[in-house]
């Protein structure tokens, strides 16, 4: 045998291996394709051998060929098979290429359900651990639903390693099947309490994942977190939760407060920089959440802001930058705090990292104030000056003209430094943000009446000295300010000193190099200005320069009129026919200055930018529908998008002046139509607009401009931004003089609330007035806009399935528990509705100890109400509070029933206790390091209200801290008493952990000797019908440190139900099992046994062999048990909907029974919990003391059970088609409850 | 949740990559370009994080890398990473690969890239931080490899062999490109597993 795999191993190795791969690829370094194609064929020869080794070696190398970019899903069924390798190393290599290439479209992907469910129940812990990780890349949804149960029981497996692993995917799992999530999560919740680190920081990563996207469902764990987070150590695990706690905070503002002080003092010890920023962060998101109700939490801003300081002094880069990604969260509310720090992030402008410069800038952003706005902007203008690169240069750009215009030019004073801003910015040499800057200036110019004069005039320098701005033509470089320029010299040609100069400037022949959308604007404005220019001549009893004027026009024009560009030629061949018919009346001294003065008379207001937007479908109009018969093809091909603008409904225009041409008025109308259609800034004069601004207090009610002539309006030659720093900083001086003089302090005309503000805010930064008060004119909306509809989420995001509300779950409330359609497809028993009923007690120790403990918890309870009562009388005056208080009085009494279950459930559960207590107990919660969630009132508020009850509580909260100090120390007592039995179960069944519930185990012992406990449990299987799995639990209970070894599991087969063995195992060999047990440790095998028929309970006999193995001896040993199949064993718990059960019941087919039981005096829930248990049914209704019961054999037996009962008695009405399984399954019912 | 983790060299060439989520193999590789450029430009005197956009995800993702010598890690994560937690998650993986290795260098990694996975598979597991301890991680590797080194038994001894014999003749081996600065820790984080 060894020599034939020799042999075979030598045929192999000349195959290449991974290693000969990547050397052949390095040595034909020119061929590469080729090379890998002959590869990629060797690869599939090697495919095709029945060698598994060559096989493995080929997918080995086909994933190397993946990371390359080779498509090598061709092989997806080679993989599968390499998979189902029974040797690991080949395994690994199968799962290895399945996790690089597999997705959710592969087909083959569906093969591999029970080679991966079968490898994950595999006693070789690596075999699980490498079929996790591989599945955790290619879970499908339909994967997830099929394993889910399998993942559920591994993560209480005995191994840390498989536990961990388990726990992790779990987030996989919910993504995939959102369903498992409610099922599976008090487990997980459990998780987070488990001993091993690394299975507590698996939990605590998934939650937090959840948490994330979802964090409403969470906030009942904050108090397990909080808990977690003041004890753990992981600093991992520490971040986690405290950046979870970031997410939260801001739906539970009394979160926050409590975390305030720990994560303070956790900034103040930690070393771990990675730690302290999360902390940061996370306090800085407290503040956030806390920002309106609590001022004073200044310390704490101070800290943060201080401690962001080191890091962004430290030389470090890294925290740095994430020192001024902090600081930008703390801008949002905090803005002062920041601004003390304006140095230092001036400072890091100069940082040779980008990243750095751009964080910082972002940091301005926030930072400007009336009072520093120019000196900042001054800064970037000399950064500007030093920047190398246009990409950084252009990212200044932006910042400063956002810092400038943020929140509609809150923090500008003086609009004449502004334009002179952007002047000097359009000397920027090749940037791409000329279109920035050009809307910018039109926006100002529009919007801000008080400027216009001083605008035009550096516009027509501007248009002046253009040949320094026409270099850069391409879109959207410098030259777009010139299309700025000329509309507003245009548009406001009143306020041009010499429009005839600027005219000439705007006809000179190199605007024919300019866009074309620009020379449109030229030719348009050229009107305009031809216009003013005519008016300016009207009174003058010399003619020539007005016919100059039209000489110089007629002249000039036709160069546009060749334009290629369409727009500037109709445009330029109207205005051109236009001024040729203006001559013509000239030449008759016709005064014509007034009715060409008229066709571009009117005001313009601003338009916001999404007012188009949000114009509401008017009733009945369906925009999709066809207006006409669809144009065909070629002619819609035809057609421009502009020409179909330009075919837009007639608009009412301008005021008509009969005396003009009526055919060239039409004509100059048409043309003007298409330029406002085409220039955002056009008001588009639609009846409704016009409405708006009717009854809006428009341009003409707000208070008339007041231009403060203290400043200079003029300032000789080009601009400098920086004259106007002084000239303001002297303005302000002389202000603050007057100020002082009049002390009077309404000095505000504009009707703006600032005015409001500055009075309280004595000498801030609001009392500054701007040079001129500047009336910003509000964009105009349309009528009835839309409120704006944002924030969409994406519908596709997988994360909004897992919205699930988890609280009751968590909190063990009955409000609603899982149903039965909620469970995971099983292939094992679990009760459907265990919330709903924890069951008092179980077997076992858990028992003993109850009774002690509900006494303890009564007292406490009494002990909380007096104290509560005696609150209460003192806080009598408090009206509202009162009545606060008893309101809350009510749920405190009916929360003491819940109590003594609650207590119940504690005695046995430990993990569940925390949660079970809170639900029970609210008010000791309000103890400072506990829930703030679960708290039901406000104790907080009284604290703040009434100092006398917060001294008195802060006792009370003492006093319980020591309570709950001795209960944690009893708890944990308890747990280890607990946890051999826990150890013993541990891998088994997974129903005792699954939820909070008291455990209650179907394992029965099965035979016991010195050496080794036997206990098992069988349970029917779901997809094969004559089949059972008994789960048999070894444990090697030996005094001496003896290895139990070489098991050997026997059965006598009967006629009806027979041992699966091994294939090509004789009909009497026993199953060796397949691990070892070290001294005090339990494992669990399972055996798969065939039934035929299942109406009656049977024994079989079986023996167990051994070698008990300790350090100097070893001896064969011998255990005899018989293994007892229950009918119970073959029904399998299966949800049922009342509807399909009422039409069982009505079908006929079944034979009735009864039972009925004496004396049971448990509660009806903990009854109905049992049933279904021990005996796998599901609740189908319940009804006060009365509900149905469904359940369904291995072979598809239906049975039916009504229960009810009265006085301690308990009768149970069955149905079923097979009437001696009906009749053993109740004897055996009754016999549970015989047996408590 | 961590979105890829790609390894190249200086070039641009993959060493390793690892997608958490679907993408096509074009896609993949293209990607592992565009991370390349966007890294490699940058000064190593930089900050290590990069607001990468549009690659995988959105906005809401960011590139994390290191360079050491001739190879660079990259790490795609999302906000709900910490950032200098996961500079640390580089220098525990890049740690133990110099022990799983024995002071690594590119060429073991260019050879070896199954067991590169099977390491990050200890420590990262779906996208998710599976293990942050590298006493934990390196005995589980250890442990997997003693487990294929027993099943391949006498069987395997030939092939082992002729691997050797194939690697005799490699003037390439040479161990002399070693990661430089691979022994330095982080020093900022001390108190970190």
């Amino acid at each position: 045998m060894a020599l034939k795999m020799v042999k075979g191993s030598i045929d192999r190795m000349f195959d290449k291996n991974l290693q000969d791969l990547v050397r052949g690829i390095r040595n034909h370094k020119e061929d590469e394709a080729k090379y890998i194609s002959t590869c990629i064929d060797e690869i599939k020869q090697e495919l095709k051998q029945d060698n598994i080794a060559v096989k493995a070696n080929a997918v080995c190398k086909l994933t190397y060929l993946q990371m390359l970019g080779y498509d090598v899903s061709w092989a997806a069924f080679n993989i599968v098979e390499v998979m189902s390798s029974s040797k690991f190393t080949y395994k690994r290599i199968g799962y290895l290429a399945a996790s690089q290439c597999f997705h959710e479209g592969t087909d083959v992907i569906m093969l591999t359900t029970n080679q991966i469910r079968k490898d994950l129940s595999s006693p070789n812990q690596y075999d699980t651990g490498v079929a996790l990780t591989g599945l955790s890349c290619f879970v499908t949804p339909d994967l997830a639903r099929d394993l889910a149960n399998d993942i559920m029981t591994l993560m209480s497996h005995t191994k840390p390693f498989i536990r961990k692993k388990a726990v992790l995917i779990m987030y996989k799992v919910f993504l995939k099947y959102p369903e498992s999530l409610r099922p599976a999560f008090p487990r997980l919740k459990e998780k987070l309490e488990d001993p091993d680190p690394g299975v507590q920081s698996a939990a605590v990563n998934v939650i937090c994942e959840l948490a994330r996207r979802n964090p409403k469902n969470y906030l009942s764990l904050a108090p397990l977190f909080f808990k977690l987070m003041t004890s753990s150590t992981n600093n991992w695990v520490l971040i986690k939760i405290i950046k979870l706690f970031g997410a939260l905070t801001p739906l539970e503002p009394r979160l926050g407060k409590k975390l305030i002080e720990p994560l303070t003092n956790l900034i103040h010890s930690t070393s771990a920089m990675s730690l302290l920023y999360e902390c940061v962060n996370t306090v800085i998101a407290v503040l956030i959440s806390l920002s309106s109700g609590m001022p004073n939490h200044s310390a704490s801003i101070q800290l943060c802001v201080q401690k962001l300081r080191i890091l962004i002094e430290d030389s470090d880069q890294n925290l740095k930058y994430l020192g001024l990604l902090a600081m930008s969260k703390i801008l949002k509310t905090h803005p002062k705090s920041v601004q003390s720090h304006k140095d230092l992030i001036l400072q890091c402008l100069d940082d040779k990292d980008e990243s750095i410069r751009l964080r910082a800038l972002d940091l301005l952003y926030g930072m400007v104030s009336k009072k520093n706005l120019m000196e900042i902007v001054k800064k970037l203008m000399l950064h500007m000056d030093k920047a190398e690169g246009t990409t950084y240069r252009d990212e200044l750009l932006t910042k400063i003209i956002d810092i400038c215009s943020q929140s509609n030019y809150q923090y500008i004073t003086n609009f004449e430094w502004y334009i002179s801003i952007l002047v000097e910015l359009t000397r920027l040499e090749g940037t791409r943000h000329g279109h920035l800057i050009a809307s910018q200036m039109l926006d100002v110019a529009i919007r801000v009446k008080a400027i216009r004069g001083f605008a035009v005039a550096q516009m027509a320098m501007l248009l002046d000295n253009a040949h320094m701005l026409t270099g850069n033509t391409q879109r959207n470089g410098i030259c777009e300010v010139l299309y700025a320029a000329a509309w507003i010299c245009g548009e406001f040609s009143e306020h041009l000193k010499d429009p005839l100069q600027t005219l000439e400037a705007m006809l000179r022949p190199k605007v024919a190099t300019l866009p074309g959308h620009i020379q449109a604007v030229y030719v348009q404005n050229v009107a305009k200005l031809f216009a003013t220019v005519l008016r300016g001549q009207e009174g003058v009893p010399d003619r020539q320069v007005a016919q100059e004027t039209s000489q110089l026009l007629i002249d000039r024009l036709p160069l546009f009129v060749q334009s290629a560009n369409l727009e500037v030629q109709e445009r330029a061949s109207c205005i051109l026919q236009l001024v040729k018919y203006v001559q013509k009346l000239q030449q008759k001294e016709v005064q014509v200055a007034e009715e060409v003065t008229a066709l571009f008379a009117g005001e313009l207001n601003p338009v916001a930018p999404k007012a188009q937007k949000k114009v509401p479908v008017p009733e009945g109009l369906d925009l999709d529908a066809w207006i006409n018969e669809p144009p065909s093809e070629s002619e819609s091909e035809d057609e421009k998008p502009k020409a179909v603008f330009a075919q837009e409904e007639q608009r009412p225009t301008r005021p008509r002046h009969p005396e003009v041409d009526e055919k060239e008025l039409a004509r100059r109308r048409e043309a003007r139509k298409q330029e406002q259609a085409n220039n955002p800034f056009y008001i588009k004069a639609s009846p409704s607009s016009q409405k708006v601004y009717a009854e809006t207090p428009g341009v003409e009610h707000i208070p008339v401009v007041q231009i403060d002539l203290s400043v200079p309006l003029k300032v000789p030659g080009m601009p400098m931004s920086d004259q106007y720093v002084k000239l303001e900083e002297e303005r302000r001086q002389r202000e603050k003089a007057e100020r002082k003089k009049k002390k009077e302090k309404k000095r505000r005309k504009d009707k703006c609330g600032r005015g409001h503000r500055a009075e309280s805010g004595g000498e801030s930064e609001e009392d500054i007035t701007p040079a001129h008060t500047v009336d910003i004119v509000t964009e105009e909306m349309p009528e009835n806009a839309l409120p704006s509809d944002e924030d969409d989420k994406d519908p596709s995001d997988p994360h909004k399935a897992l919205d699930i509300d988890l609280d009751n779950l968590v909190m063990g409330a009955t409000r609603r528990p899982l149903v039965d359609n909620e469970k995971l497809p099983v292939r094992a028993h679990r009760p459907p509705d265990a919330l709903k009923s924890p069951v008092e007690g179980g077997e076992g120790e858990g028992v003993a100890q109850e009774p002690k403990k509900k006494s303890k918890k009564d007292k406490k309870e009494k002990e909380k109400r007096k104290s509560k009562e005696r609150k209460k009388s003192k806080e009598e005056k408090k009206k509202n509070k009162h009545g606060q208080e008893r309101g809350e009085e009510p749920e405190a009494g009916s929360a003491e029933e819940p109590a003594a279950m609650a207590a119940a459930a504690e005695a046995t559960t430990p993990p569940a206790v925390t949660t079970a207590e809170e639900a029970a107990v609210p008010v000791p919660e309000v103890v400072p390091d506990a829930a703030p969630v679960s708290e039901p009132d406000e104790p907080k508020d009284a604290e703040l209200e009434e100092p006398k009850s917060s001294k008195h509580k802060k006792k009370k909260q003492k006093k319980e801290k020591e309570d709950r100090d001795k209960k944690k120390k009893k708890r944990h007592h308890r747990h280890h008493s607990d946890g051999g039995r826990a150890e013993s179960v541990r891998n088994g069944e997974e129903e005792e952990e699954e939820e909070p519930l008291p455990p209650m185990s179907n394992y029965c012992l099965l035979a016991e000797n010195p050496y080794i406990k036997m206990s098992y449990d069988i349970q029917g299987n779901l997809q094969d019908g004559s089949q059972v799995v008994v789960s048999v639990i070894f444990e090697n209970k030996s005094s001496s440190s003896s290895f139990l070894k070489c098991m050997e599991f026997n059965v006598l087969d009967s006629l009806n139900s027979k041992l699966q063995r091994p294939e090509g195992a004789s009909p009497h060999e026993a199953v060796t099992i397949p691990f070892q047990l070290p001294p005090g440790v339990s494992n669990e095998a399972r055996f798969v046994f065939s039934v035929q028929s299942i109406v009656m309970p049977q024994k079989l006999k079986g023996t167990l062999a051994f070698i008990v193995k300790s350090e100097d001896s070893s001896t064969h040993e011998k255990l005899d048990f018989k293994l007892h199949f229950t009918c119970t064993s073959y029904m399998i718990t299966t949800p049922c909907y009342s509807d399909a059960f009422a039409k069982l019941l009505e079908s006929g087919d079944l034979k009735a029974s009864s039972v009925r039981l004496e004396g049971v005096s448990m509660p009806f829930h903990h009854l109905l919990a049992r049933i279904c248990f021990h005996h796998h049914f599901s609740v189908v209704e319940r009804i006060d003391s009365c509900a149905s019961m469904y359940s369904r054999s291995i072979q598809g037996h239906h049975v039916c059970l009504l229960v009810k009962t009265v006085d301690q008695t308990v009768s149970i009405d069955a149905k079923c088609d097979e009437p001696s399984l009906l009749e053993n399954v109740l004897q055996e019912i009754k016999q549970t409850f015989a047996k408590c | 949740m961590i979105k890829a983790i790609l390894i190249f060299n200086n070039h641009g060439k993959p060493r390793l990559s690892k997608f958490y989520e679907h993408y096509t193999e074009d896609t993949e590789q293209q990607i592992i370009r565009e991370t390349f450029h966007l890294v490699s430009k940058r000064d190593d005197n930089v900050c290590n994080f990069l607001e990468g956009g549009m690659l995988i995800g959105g906005s809401d993702n960011k590139l994390i890398y290191r360079h050491y010598a001739t190879l660079y890690f990259v790490f795609c994560v999302d906000s709900s990473e910490s950032e200098l937690g996961i500079l640390d998650l580089i220098q525990v993986f890049v740690e133990t690969l110099d022990k799983c290795f024995e002071n690594v260098c590119e060429l073991d990694l260019i050879f070896h890239m199954d067991k590169v996975h099977n390491i990050l598979s200890e420590m990262v597991m779906g996208g998710m931080v599976l293990e942050t301890n590298m006493n934990e991680i390196i005995t589980q590797v250890d442990a997997q490899n003693k487990m294929e080194k027993s099943e391949a038994g006498i069987a395997g001894a030939p092939a082992r062999a002729v691997s050797a014999v194939k690697n005799m003749n490699l003037p390439e081996i040479p161990r002399n490109i070693n990661i430089g600065d691979i022994s330095i820790k982080v020093p900022n984080l001390p108190s970190f597993k």
